[in-house]
């Protein structure tokens, strides 16, 4: 009898007690040891997880209405610039808005951390002043409890793999992926590989809108696909994409985060992006999901690129495996090169043993997607053109 | 025991031969793990000395005598532990491994004793977690 479940049963078995949960590191050697068909009629659910910089992270807020009420614009929290061409007191903060007095040193990931650590934030905004809306500038001070809402919305989050960068010219470079030697000094990679949410679901199964999440340590949701969303990438025979393929676009409320699992990041010469903590919940609702989520670092490959190159398309110098960057060191064009991850896979780790334990104790249901993501999305490029037109 | 040391030469003694002196009068082994040192300007002498605990300390004591200003300590770069995410930023960054990442737990361990004090470690942290203390300047 072929394994299969439902949603509504694993609900149910997670209701009672009774769901049998495990990491996507826990679930290799499970397979290995039942075979595919005996482990997908034991295990219920894999959790999968990943905590790494994701500079397309930002959070909306409502500050509530000042008397007389301001239609704000220019709007400052801490001194970092907010986007408000929204209605009157909406705003967005991006993570990587740098502060007009401390530059990168401070940013919107640094605001969004304050917010969530309870810390209070000065608000200065102007405008233009309206009939209905008088007031022409506000000072105040703003903290997690005071605004109606303020809630993380990320454009793009959890890479469905990402290439490793490395460096071959002779100067140091400062970039997202950290600071590359000069001569190949090092090769540094992120995701979570083997535990990588898109990884573990590669056909965006039982991955798409309406996915309840963890994220930064409250229940979230995938809220549409992530932007650069390209799932039509060439795949290889385990159907995994060695660049990026799918991401996602996630939110949650601030007020049930942790910053324990949400960190700004300073990038030197580069700036700031933000440590995100996901972790999503992947239901075992047959074979072909378990043989999915049985993936493992040996089979998840991706590409190097030199980053020396200064172009859109950075020529690789060769694709490698997770067991081999995890390795420490790699052996590329003849030469040993020392490798370091960007993504913390102790956090990850410990993001999906959470995860799992909120399942085990009946806090954390799965949900069925309300809609699934496209399978052939492909990437566009953004050309100079000298005329408007198609 | 071995005990890492920062000395400071003030410009009239970076002509004086310290470093033989510990070797022959206090049977030290000294390695030199960093050296920023020109005649007649002030300059620092990053050493590892090996003795026991009579040697380092009549060292010690000859040392504070000539001028020289010792600072001492495992490393001069200092890690902290509650702030680090373990990402391993920093671990290809370090020429010595001093700053590495545990296969099996992976979390960043530091090794002062490994540490060449050359400071990459401290702009490769995202977090800030790495903070240099030790006054070399760095390029």
């Amino acid at each position: 009898m072929a394994a299969r479940k439902t949603y509504d049963e694993i609900n149910q078995k997670i209701k009672e007690g009774n769901a049998v949960v495990v990491t996507a590191d826990e679930v290799i050697d499970i397979v290995a040891e039942k075979g595919v068909r005996e482990a997908a009629k034991y295990v219920d659910v894999v959790t999968t997880a990943t905590f790494g910089p994701m500079c397309s992270t930002g959070a909306f807020m409502n500050f509530g209405h000042a008397d007389p009420p301001i239609r704000m614009t220019n709007v400052l929290l801490n001194n970092v610039p907010a986007y408000a061409g929204l209605a009157a007191v909406d705003a967005y903060i991006g993570a990587t808005e740098a502060s007009l007095d401390k530059g990168i040193n401070y940013g919107g990931a640094h605001v969004i951390c304050d917010l969530v650590d309870g810390k209070s934030i000065r608000l200065s905004a102007s405008s233009p002043g309206t009939d209905c809306y008088p007031r022409k500038n506000i000072e105040t001070w703003i903290n997690l409890d005071d605004v109606n809402e303020a809630y993380l919305y990320n454009p793009r989050n959890a890479y469905q793999n990402y290439s490793a960068a490395t460096n071959t010219s002779d100067r140091p470079l400062y970039t997202y992926m950290g600071i590359l030697k000069p001569g190949m000094g090092n090769v540094h990679y992120c995701t979570s590989g083997q535990l990588n949410p898109l990884l573990n679901d590669p056909h965006y199964r039982t991955i798409g809108i309406g996915t309840r999440i963890f994220l930064a340590g409250a229940q979230g949701f995938v809220s549409w696909m992530g932007t650069q969303f390209s799932s039509g990438r060439k795949r290889n025979a385990k159907g995994l994409p060695d660049a990026p393929g799918g991401t996602l676009a996630v939110s949650g409320d601030l007020r049930s985060m942790t910053t324990e699992f949400l960190k700004p990041a300073v990038f030197k010469d580069y700036g700031i992006s933000m440590f995100v903590g996901i972790g999503v919940p992947i239901p075992i609702l047959d074979e072909e999901v378990m043989s999915c989520v049985s993936v493992s670092d040996k089979d998840i490959f991706t590409t190097i690129e030199d980053y020396s190159v200064k172009r859109r398309d950075k020529p690789s110098l060769g694709t490698v495996s997770y067991e081999e960057l995890r390795s420490g060191i790699i052996t590329l064009q003849g030469r040993k090169i020392p490798t370091a991850p960007i993504t913390s896979l102790h956090k990850s780790r410990q993001i999906a043993e959470l995860l799992k334990q909120e399942i085990e104790k009946g806090e954390f249901e799965i949900t069925k997607p309300v809609q699934s993501f496209p399978l052939n999305k492909t990437l566009k490029s953004l050309e100079v053109k000298s005329k408007e037109g198609r | 025991m071995k005990t890492k040391w920062l000395l400071t030469f003030p410009p009239e003694l970076t002509g004086e031969p310290v470093t033989y002196t510990l070797i022959k009068n206090f049977n030290l082994k000294i390695n030199i793990l960093k050296a920023s040192i020109d005649l007649n300007v002030s300059g620092n002498l990053l050493v590892l000395a090996d003795g026991n605990k009579n040697e380092i300390d009549s060292a010690l004591a000859w040392l504070g005598n000539t001028g020289v200003i010792v600072h001492p300590g495992d490393s001069q770069i200092v890690w902290n532990d509650a702030l680090c995410v373990h990402c391993g930023a920093c671990t290809a960054i370090c020429p010595t491994k001093a700053l590495s990442l545990d296969p099996s737990s992976w979390m960043v361990a530091f090794e002062g004793e490994k540490c060449l004090e050359c400071g990459h470690c401290v702009p490769a942290c995202p977090i800030g977690a790495i903070s240099n203390n030790n006054g070399l300047h760095h390029a």
